[in-house]
C-alpha cells in the first residue's frame, strides 16, 4: 500500500472511532457512574473500577419509581394501542379511496404534527379539567395523541397507496364490505409498517416530559421522565446523581435494545415520515 | 356503469366513516385546545379559575398602562426567549447538518464493522431528552464532571468550568447536547439521500480521474440537496419549540429560556394564563409562518425543476 493511501485509510478509521465515542461515551459513562457508590462517586474514573447495585436500590426504595415506570408503560401502550387503530382506519380511507377533500385532510393531519406543544397546552390544560382527569393517567394518554396521531396517521397512508390495487378489488367484487377488507386483507399485509410506527409512537410517548410535567401533581402519577428530572436529594446542591444515573439506565436500556433490534424499520419510518413528507 | 358509481358512493361513505373517529379526536386534542389558547390570549385567564375570564382585547400583547409600555411586546426577557431560539436554532442546525453530514459519509462508505457503527450512532436518538439532558449534566458538572477533568488533563483549560450554570457557557452547553443527540437523525436522513445517488456517475468521475473532492462539491452535494433541506426544515420546526432540554440542563434560568420555557412559565409558575397563551399564539404564528415559507419555497424550487 502507499503511504498516501495507508495514511487515507489510518485517518479514515480515526474519524470512525471518533464518531462512535462520542455517541456511546455518555451512555458509558452513565452506567459507570450508576454502579459507583459512596465516595467513588466523587473521583472521577474512565474505566469501571467497583460494582455496586446501591443506586438502583435505593431508586425503587426513596421514590415511587416502579409506579412510575408502570405509568409509563400503561401510558405508551395505551396511546399506540389507539394512534394504530385510529391511523390504520384513516389510512384506509385516504390511501385507498379517492374523495375530495383527501388532499386537504392529509395536508391538515401534517400541519398538526408541527404545531409546537405550549401552543395546546393553556387549552389542552382547561380540556383536561372538564373531564375531570387533571393527575391522572387518562388525561396524559389524551394529550400525547396529538405527539402521535398525525405521524402514525401520514407514514400507514403512505404505505397503504402502495399496496397492489388488485388487493381490495376482488374481495369487494365478493361483496366484502369496506371494515372486512380492512381486517381481513389490509391488516395481515400491514403489520411491517405498524411495527414501525407503533415502535416511533412508543418512544414518543415513553419520552414526552412537558404536558407529563404540567398535567399531574403527585409523585405517584408521574411517568419516568419527570421522575427522573424531579429526583432531588437533601439540598438543592446535592442532586444524587448515583440514583438519577440508575434511573436513567433503566429507562433507557429497554429503548436501546429495541432500536438496535429493530434498526432497519426504524430507519425505513424516519425516512418515509420527513423525506416523503 | 351505474353499477360502479353506486360501488363509487359507497366507498366514500365508508372513507368517511373511516376517518370520522381519527378526525373526531384529532379535533379534541389539537383543533379545539389550540382554539382555546388563542382565545385565552385575549382574555385575563387565571390558573386557578378557568371558567371566569374577562376578555381583555390585546393588552397581553401590548398595552399603556400610566404611560409604560406593557405586555409580551414590552417584555425584556420575552425578546431574550426570542435571541436564545433563534440563536439556538440556527448555531445547532449549522452543526448538525455539518456533521450529519460527515456521518452520513462515513456511513455510506464501504468498510469492515459498518453496521456496528451505524448502531452506535443511532444510541443518541433512542435516549430520551431528560436523561441525555441528566447524564450530559453529570458529565458537564462544575467540581466532578469528567468533561471539565479531561479537558485539564489535556491542558486545554486551567480551571474548571461551570458549564451548565455559567450564563456566557449555558447556551453552548444545550447547543452541545442537542448536537450530540439530533445529529444522527440528520445523518441517517442525509445518508438515505446518498444512497439514492446513481451510481454511474461516480464512475464516470473516477475514469476520468476527477478528485473525490471535487466530485463531492460539483456531483454529491448539489443532488442530496433537496434531501438535505427536508431534514433541515424538519429540525428546525423541532428546535424552534424546544422545551425539555433547556428545561433540566440549565434548570429555568433567564440566559437560556426558549420561547416554550418562557410561555410555560407565564401559564403555570405565574399561573397568567393570558399571557402564557399569547407567547404560545405567537410562537405557534412564527412556527406557521416558517412552515408556509418552507412549502413556498419548495414548491417554487419543484416547479423550476420540472
Amino acid at each position: 500500500m502507499k503511504p498516501a493511501k495507508l495514511f487515507g485509510r489510518i485517518a479514515f478509521y480515526a474519524l470512525v472511532v471518533a464518531i462512535v465515542v462520542f455517541a456511546v461515551f455518555p451512555f458509558y459513562y452513565a452506567i459507570l457512574t450508576s454502579v459507583k457508590s459512596g465516595q467513588a462517586m466523587f473521583e472521577i474514573s474512565y474505566w469501571p473500577k467497583s460494582f455496586d447495585l446501591a443506586n438502583y436500590i435505593a431508586v425503587f426504595r426513596e421514590q415511587p419509581f416502579a409506579l412510575n415506570l408502570m405509568n409509563s408503560i400503561v401510558v405508551a401502550v395505551a396511546v399506540v394501542a389507539i394512534s394504530l387503530f385510529l391511523g390504520v382506519t384513516a389510512a384506509y380511507a385516504l390511501g385507498r379511496i379517492n374523495f375530495r377533500g383527501r388532499g386537504v385532510l392529509l395536508l391538515t393531519v401534517l400541519a398538526v404534527s408541527m404545531f409546537p406543544q405550549v401552543a395546546v397546552l393553556s387549552g389542552m390544560f382547561e380540556l383536561i379539567r372538564f373531564f375531570g382527569i387533571y393527575n391522572s393517567l387518562p388525561g396524559l394518554v389524551l394529550s400525547n395523541l396529538i405527539l402521535t396521531l398525525p405521524f402514525t396517521v401520514w407514514v400507514l397512508t403512505t404505505f397503504m397507496r402502495e399496496l397492489p390495487k388488485e388487493l381490495e378489488e376482488a374481495a369487494f367484487v365478493d361483496g366484502a364490505t369496506p371494515w372486512i377488507v380492512v381486517r381481513r386483507v389490509f391488516l395481515p399485509l400491514m403489520w411491517p409498517a405498524l411495527v414501525t410506527t407503533g415502535l416511533l409512537a412508543f418512544i414518543a410517548a415513553w419520552n414526552e416530559f412537558l404536558f407529563a410535567l404540567t398535567f399531574t401533581l403527585s409523585n405517584e402519577m408521574r411517568t419516568v421522565p419527570v421522575a427522573i428530572a424531579l429526583i432531588t436529594g437533601a439540598s438543592q446542591h446535592e442532586l444524587p446523581w448515583g440514583n438519577i444515573m440508575a434511573a436513567s439506565v433503566i429507562v433507557t436500556l429497554p429503548l436501546v435494545v429495541l432500536v438496535l433490534i429493530f434498526q432497519r424499520k426504524i430507519v425505513s419510518g424516519l425516512t418515509a415520515g420527513a423525506v416523503k413528507g | 356503469m351505474s353499477g360502479r358509481s353506486a360501488l363509487t358512493r359507497a366507498r366514500v361513505r365508508a372513507a368517511w366513516s373511516f376517518l370520522a373517529p381519527m378526525l373526531i379526536v384529532l379535533a379534541l386534542v389539537a383543533g379545539w385546545p389550540l382554539v382555546r389558547t388563542i382565545y385565552f390570549s385575549f382574555t385575563n385567564a387565571n390558573l386557578s379559575d378557568l371558567s371566569n375570564v374577562k376578555f381583555i382585547g390585546f393588552e397581553n400583547y401590548l398595552a399603556v398602562y400610566d404611560g409604560e409600555w406593557a405586555g409580551l411586546l414590552a417584555d425584556g426577557y420575552w425578546w431574550r426567549a426570542v435571541a436564545n431560539t433563534i440563536r439556538f436554532t440556527i448555531v445547532s442546525i449549522a452543526l448538525e447538518t455539518f456533521l450529519g453530514f460527515v456521518v452520513a459519509l462515513v456511513l455510506n462508505a464501504e468498510f469492515y464493522g459498518r453496521g456496528l457503527v451505524r448502531a452506535a450512532v443511532l444510541i443518541p436518538w433512542a435516549i430520551p431528552t431528560i436523561v441525555s439532558a441528566k447524564m450530559w449534566g453529570w458529565m458537564l458538572h462544575d467540581q466532578f464532571g469528567i468533561i471539565n477533568d479531561l479537558l485539564m488533563r489535556l491542558d486545554l483549560i486551567s480551571a474548571p468550568i461551570a458549564w451548565t450554570a455559567d450564563p456566557n457557557i449555558a447556551m453552548w452547553a444545550v447547543i452541545l447536547v442537542d448536537v450530540w443527540k439530533t445529529t444522527p437523525f440528520m445523518a441517517l436522513l442525509i445518508l438515505a439521500g446518498l444512497q439514492m445517488l446513481p451510481g454511474d456517475i461516480y464512475e464516470a468521475a473516477y475514469i476520468d480521474g476527477v478528485s473525490p473532492i471535487r466530485v463531492f462539491f460539483k456531483v454529491t452535494l448539489p443532488l442530496v440537496w433537496p434531501a438535505v433541506m427536508v431534514a433541515v426544515i424538519f429540525r428546525a420546526l423541532d428546535a424552534m419549540r424546544i422545551f425539555d432540554l433547556i428545561y433540566v440542563l440549565t434548570s429555568n434560568t433567564r440566559e437560556t429560556a426558549s420561547m416554550s420555557i418562557y410561555a410555560r412559565q407565564q401559564l403555570v409558575d405565574f399561573q397568567e394564563v393570558g399571557m402564557g397563551s399569547a407567547a404560545s399564539t405567537l410562537l405557534f404564528l412564527v412556527i406557521a409562518l416558517f412552515t408556509i415559507i418552507a412549502i413556498f419555497v419548495g414548491k417554487v424550487k419543484l416547479g423550476q425543476e420540472s
